[in-house]
């Protein structure tokens, strides 16, 4: 299930029962990953970029207290949007935002953490989604995880590998 | 971020699943499952634990329909059920998906922003990129 891209492993964990954590790699410069995250257009060029669907606003104001307000449009005139605050900005370190969506797809607002380490020229992008409570976290991740959820991947990557060689 | 794409599960199926696989005794069940049906006894035997322990974690996977038991009145075989898996996996997979094509995008466009970079970021000391960058 470990899919190898230039940039590296996909990994996703769930650190707490509230959290959600992406981790992955780049080959590319923090710099450049910060940019990609924080000017709109960059940023439009990869996030929500799915199938059938396009921006309509792309609205960020990247420094503390500033706010941010994307909407995306899709088939048959639906749309997707969400909004929220830039809470700290250190430039090619960190990203703490608030995230609340329109659609209101799970309960109450989340806070997103965006850290980016670099080593020989390649970055290490972890993305922890914090939810407001288990049940939030839970219905993002469509699984009432219960403890099990903690290993999540690795214990069904495992689980699998072992009956395949059983 | 992740709005799309998987209203079809059943949430209370897949929370069954991932409780029952949270366990590593159970894990172990199933693994051992994949290689045949066995009755109670025999799952027992490789464990330090009871029968009587063995059979609540049996039921624990026989509710999330994880395993099922044959007809043997007497030994009462259990044997392992695929599909709930299959459907765990499914989803995991979609979650997975999801973030494999944003981060598939983003992996392009940094390739594009590579190339497109000052040629003095090509020199790979990370003095020069220290520097560099506080020149910015």
């Amino acid at each position: 299930m470990t899919t190898t891209k230039a940039g590296g492993a996909l990994q996703i964990t769930t650190p707490s029962d509230r959290e959600v954590r992406i981790t992955r790699g780049f080959d590319a410069p923090r710099q450049l990953v910060w940019d990609a995250y924080t000017r709109p257009e960059l940023l439009k060029r990869w996030l929500g970029a799915m199938p059938g669907w396009s921006w309509a606003v792309c609205e960020m104001d990247v420094r503390p207290g500033g706010r941010y307000r994307w909407v995306w449009s899709g088939p048959e005139g639906a749309e997707l949007a969400l909004g929220g605050e830039y809470k700290e900005v250190v430039p090619i370190e960190r990203l703490v935002t608030t995230e609340k969506w329109d659609q209101a797809w799970y309960p109450g607002e989340a806070v997103g953490t965006v850290e980016l380490t670099e080593r020989n020229g390649r970055t290490t992008l972890v993305t922890t989604l914090r939810y407001e409570s288990k049940a939030a976290r839970d219905v993002v991740l469509q699984s009432p995880a219960t403890e099990g959820m903690g290993a999540g991947f690795n214990v069904l990557d495992a689980l699998l590998a072992s009956i395949a060689t059983a | 971020m992740q709005p799309l794409g998987y209203g079809n599960l059943s949430a209370a199926r897949l929370d069954a699943t991932f409780a029952a696989l949270a366990d590593p005794t159970r894990r172990a069940i199933l693994a051992r499952l994949a290689s045949g049906e066995a009755s109670v006894r025999e799952l027992a035997e490789p464990f330090t634990m009871s029968q009587a322990a063995i059979s609540k974690h049996l039921k624990v996977l026989e509710r999330a329909g994880l395993i099922s038991h044959g007809r043997d009145a007497q030994r009462r075989p259990r044997k392992l059920e695929a599909a709930p898996l299959a459907e765990a996996n499914e989803w995991l997979e979609r979650y997975r998906q999801f973030w494999e094509e944003t981060y598939g995008r983003l992996d392009l466009l940094l390739d594009e922003m590579k190339q497109t970079a000052k040629p003095r970021t090509s020199g790979r000391r990370a003095t020069a990129k220290r520097k560099g960058r506080r020149e910015r």
